[in-house]
């Protein structure tokens, strides 16, 4: 891990992707969209079905998030990650049409870690249930699909300086099992 | 007898959904603070810290502490010497959830099992109703949400598993578990009963106050035990490795029948919400 978080910018190079590693902490900044459960299933049906996206993926990284309604004065309310595995199913065919990075939190299945490192994508975990944090982070918020989803629905989101840790790089590399390795002292269980 | 309108049971509903959402118990902000100072992992420090400063930015800004603002779960406790006059108390209740969620700005979770067809008020509420001796009459609100419900499980062992069998189940769920449910957790427990009885048990359990004692000094042991062996799993904040997996274990238990030991775990992320009001 990096002592320093690195400022880094959405959309992602692809030469950044690269120099991400498991481990480093970032602050994320410019544009990047939202899409959770509901969001994932209708792309991957259209996707499916041959049919084209409302909003394109390409070169996009998407933040797993249904945020709070936005009061007054505010382009968001609250606004941090949900958990990224219920999207496993969907991610690996939006990583190769595709789609740059993933902001969420929770481990990932070695499907989409496949597809991550065949397609060069990276994983971001973001700190679960700091919503009023990450709420102050978001500078516009605009819905660009599927509005009747409410939560649900694919916002675009300009970003600023978003404190995320890189949980999974394009070489394999996951801090959801190296983490837990090397602070383990039982030999109950296995991850 | 003491009289209670419904119209009263409403407004103090409504408050208390904003009030859980936006403001983090003291109990729950003074045990993260504790564990901060003991985390050695880097990522762990840093989800820590993050987690203190968000209740201090949902507090001040009014945004609510996480986007999900989860289904509402009430207990009741009602002194069978109380009248409720009015409306129903059902209605009454879950008109205050609607009017909490409308106006505090909070999200709309519940949706049609089937149809998956958000219902937009974020009602029915889950209730639970307990009679209770005299004329007291209690609400605790405890918005509950689903990235830590869904890691949370019942197990029907067979006797012969024994308490072993059931310390080896809830020390796996956690690790299972992983970073699912926004670790340092809160694990509620409940052994025997029933099937049901050991859910609500559990669910229960998640209201005591950090740091508290559990009355029953073999449950008191049981949970000293099983959270060494949880933070020893090197799960750590958010899951990305750390000391603090769970902030504490909570146990109720209840007899059981000779076929059976029933034990359920629910899991309660570190966003641990509930407020109460006596009426």
């Amino acid at each position: 891990m990096n002592a320093k978080p690195k400022k880094i910018y959405a959309p992602l190079e692809d030469k950044l992707i690269r120099s991400l590693r498991a481990g480093d902490t970032v602050f994320l900044s410019g544009v990047i969209i939202t899409g959770r459960d509901a969001a994932h299933k209708r792309m991957v049906d259209l996707i499916k079905a041959g049919e084209p996206l409302p909003f394109s993926i390409e070169g996009e990284v998407i933040y797993y998030v249904g945020p709070t309604p936005a009061p007054s004065g505010r382009p968001i309310g609250a606004a941090g990650p949900t958990t990224s595995y219920r999207m496993d199913q969907y991610a690996p065919l939006l990583i190769e049409r595709g789609l740059k990075g993933m902001i969420g939190k929770g481990r990932r299945s070695g499907e989409v870690k496949d597809a991550m490192k065949k397609w060069g994508a990276v994983y971001f975990a973001a700190i679960g249930g700091t919503g009023a944090l990450m709420s102050l982070c978001i500078k516009e918020a605009k819905v660009i699909a599927w509005e009747e989803l409410g939560p649900e629905a694919v916002r675009r989101l300009v970003v600023e300086d978003m404190p995320l840790i890189v949980a999974t790089d394009i070489y394999g590399n996951d801090l959801y099992v190296t983490g837990p390795e090397q602070f383990k002292t039982t030999s109950q269980g296995q991850i | 007898m003491k009289t209670i309108l419904t119209d009263d049971i409403t407004k103090v509903v409504r408050n208390l959904c904003i009030q859980a959402c936006t403001i983090l118990g003291e109990d729950v902000v003074r045990q993260l603070k504790k564990t901060l100072e003991a985390e050695e992992s880097l990522t762990g420090r840093m989800a820590l810290e993050k987690m203190i400063q968000n209740a201090e930015i949902a507090a001040k800004e009014g945004i609510p502490l996480c986007q999900d603002t989860g289904m509402a779960v009430v207990f009741l406790e009602i002194g069978q010497d109380v009248h409720i006059a009015g409306d129903s108390l059902q209605d009454a209740i879950n008109e205050g959830v609607r009017q909490g969620y409308r106006d505090g700005f909070l999200r709309k979770s519940t949706l049609d099992p089937i149809t998956r067809v958000n219902l937009g008020d974020n009602t029915p509420a889950v209730i639970h109703v307990e009679i209770v001796a005299g004329d007291k009459f209690k609400i605790t609100l405890a918005p509950k949400g689903f990235g830590s419900e869904n890691m949370s499980r019942v197990m029907m062992f067979p006797p012969s598993a024994g308490i072993e069998g059931a310390k080896d189940f809830i020390v796996q769920r956690v690790i299972e578990s992983g970073g699912n449910p926004c670790p340092p957790i809160v694990v509620g427990v409940g052994l025997g009963g029933t099937f049901e009885k050991s859910a609500f048990m559990a669910k229960k359990a998640l209201l005591r106050p950090l740091g508290s004692q559990n009355p029953d000094p073999t449950l008191d042991a049981l949970e000293k035990e099983l959270l060494k062996k949880i933070n020893a799993t090197g799960i750590g904040p958010m899951g990305l490795g750390g000391k603090t997996t769970a902030l504490a274990v909570h146990i109720n238990s209840y007899p059981t029948h000779i076929a059976s030991l029933p034990v359920a775990v629910n899991i309660q992320c570190h966003s641990c919400r509930h407020a109460e009001a006596e009426l």
